[in-house]
């Protein structure tokens, strides 16, 4: 495969990024925006999520830890504590990296399915925390009151226009970053521990270290999905912290497909889309939803948007020469 | 170069390594030979850090690496190929080899750039096109033919610049003309690199034209070692190992 440049991403970004900010022009109903919105909260979760999953070949089921984590975090601080957004936002990116590197040396040593069940054990940890210290989190009611948004550097949250924008910014921003990474020297090596990881270690590669790393950007970044969603919604909720918020990430990034790099951005859009057209016209969505992934996983197994990128490469391998033909797609 | 003094190892009270030690030249090229089960790969294991041996020490160029984690031991020197062939078959081969020369440079954990760094690539072209994947370059490891795959993994431990490489049945599975060409390369490398080579093998054929020295083992002990010549005339050698070979040939 091409190695993509930085200059190429950034330019693709950048459309991406103009193309949102112009969408409330061409098409200003809020119910458009709201979705972005919840979109880019959601797409970078599921995406962090990938990085461990698709990348890194851990799959973990305890990843909604570090969306509710940066939730609670961004929004106690700018609750309790009157701290202004960047420094909220940047305390929450430091919390949920050290909360990372904690959980990450104690799980990333762990086989598949103990890393699986592990990372959901203190996923529900944190959920318990959560309802049980009612004085600081509220507990089952979420944080009540309202997250104040102060302005800064002439951007005001509590304006919607400006809450989108930022959202948009973050979204793009967070993609690009987590793209860079992938395809970074530390990514291939990502790629090589969940290939064969013990080839990996008899190349002098400490597979462990490389793991741990992954798991703190993931971390990272699946608090960035956090706190988008609680200045969405003004607040935090315990079910941040549920495992089905797990359980949908995992679904976005089937959905989607986990090769790619924007699979889990593509499945985003998908299982949100579902959700908000089905929930109109029945209340049985997981059953809908049921069939749904039944459909991915028996039939487009490598996802929507894996399912594309075959086709198109297949096309693209039929006008070169035949040598070229025989190659399948690669992984991300 | 290499030296194992008195290495014992056991698995569950069954004793796979009985106090073997062994001395391998700076630049020597040698066979390991044996039955199965006599403990080559597991030689192979303890030398590496894959296993830490019961007692006894390993010493690479004066120094006691026993005891060393596997990545610990690949950084001093000592690089390997499997069996069967240990590669990453979702990257391309050329990607496989950068990140084999990013690990050995200690570049693969380097966020800033990107994949590949461009002073990582000659060398990586270079170990391909030592090992002749050149054209395969962007073809998925996964997809490459079997002997492909073991010159891969050969091409994996070449991009460390180790000093010993260890190759475990360099040509396991192969049809009879594919390995006298793998075992030609093989010869080739030892030669260009100036490597301590030490390798196991099950072709008689290929261990006596090839190899300078030959280390017999036998139930995690050393049955006898010396010259091709020394080894073929070697009673017990011909007992527990060749001898039916011979009887069989002379019928």
């Amino acid at each position: 495969m091409k190695q993509s440049s930085i200059a190429r991403d950034a330019l693709l970004a950048g459309v991406a990024l103009l193309v949102l900010v112009l969408l409330p022009t061409l098409f200003p109903a809020k119910s458009l925006s709201d979705f972005v919105i919840r979109l880019s909260a959601f797409a970078i979760f599921a995406t962090s999520l990938n990085l461990l999953i698709g990348y890194g070949g851990m799959v973990s089921f305890g990843h909604g830890l570090f969306y509710g984590l940066g939730a609670y975090s961004f929004a106690l601080l700018m609750q309790k504590m009157g701290t202004s957004v960047p420094v909220a936002f940047a305390l929450t990116i430091l919390i949920n990296g050290a909360v990372a590197v904690v959980i990450g040396a104690i799980c990333i040593r762990l086989k598949e399915i103990y890393f699986s069940f592990l990372t959901l054990a203190f996923q529900m940890l944190l959920h318990s925390c959560i309802i049980a210290w009612t004085s600081v989190t509220g507990g089952d009611q979420g944080l009540t009151g309202g997250i104040p948004r102060p302005a800064f550097l002439g951007i005001r949250l509590d304006d919607p226009h400006h809450l989108y924008i930022f959202c948009c910014v973050v979204l793009v921003g967070s993609l690009l970053v987590m793209r860079h990474l992938m395809q970074s020297s530390f990514g291939y090596t990502l790629r090589m521990t969940r290939d064969n990881p013990r080839r990996a270690g008899f190349l002098g590669i400490q597979v462990w270290r490389i793991r741990l790393l992954a798991f703190v950007v993931a971390g990272i970044f699946g608090g960035v999905g956090g706190m988008l969603m609680s200045l969405f919604v003004s607040s935090a909720y315990p079910d941040f912290a549920y495992w089905t918020v797990s359980g949908e990430a995992v679904f976005m990034i089937l959905l989607g497909g986990m090769n790619v790099f924007l699979g889990p951005l593509a499945g985003a859009g998908i299982l949100l889309l579902l959700n908000d057209m089905v929930t109109r016209f029945t209340e049985h969505y997981s059953l809908v939803l049921g069939v749904v992934i039944l459909f991915f996983a028996l039939g487009l197994r490598k996802g929507l948007l894996g399912f594309v990128v075959d086709v198109w490469a297949r096309r693209a391998a039929r006008k070169q020469p035949a040598a070229v033909a025989a190659q399948p797609v690669q992984r991300a | 170069m290499l030296t194992v003094e008195n290495l014992r190892k056991s698995f569950g009270g069954v004793s796979a390594m009985n106090g073997i030690s062994l001395d391998f030249a700076e630049g020597s090229l040698t066979a390991v030979i044996g039955p199965n089960g006599a403990g080559k790969t597991t030689l192979f294991n303890l030398v590496t850090g894959a296993f830490r041996p019961d007692s006894g020490r390993v010493v690479l160029a004066g120094r006691d690496i026993a005891g060393l984690s596997a990545p610990q031991i690949v950084r001093k020197g000592i690089g390997r190929a499997f069996q069967i062939a240990s590669i990453f078959p979702s990257l391309t081969v050329r990607d496989s080899i950068l990140g084999a020369v990013n690990a050995h440079r200690g570049w693969h954990a380097r966020l800033a750039r990107r994949f590949p760094l461009k002073e990582a690539q000659a060398h990586a072209d270079e170990v391909m096109d030592l090992v002749g994947l050149g054209s395969q370059a962007h073809v998925l490891s996964g997809n490459l033919p079997h002997g492909d795959q073991k010159l891969l993994d050969i091409a994996l431990a070449l991009a460390l610049e180790p000093r010993v490489l260890l190759l475990d049945e360099p040509t396991a599975g192969m049809g009879s003309e594919e390995r006298w060409q793998m075992i030609e390369t093989v010869h080739k490398l030892w030669q260009r690199k100036q490597l301590t080579l030490i390798f196991i093998e099950h072709d008689m054929d290929i261990v006596f034209k090839y190899a300078q020295t030959i280390r017999v083992l036998s139930y995690g002990t050393v049955l006898a070692e010396g010259s091709p010549d020394e080894v073929r005339r070697h009673p017990k050698v011909i007992e527990a190992y060749l001898g039916t070979r011979f009887e069989a040939d002379q019928k």
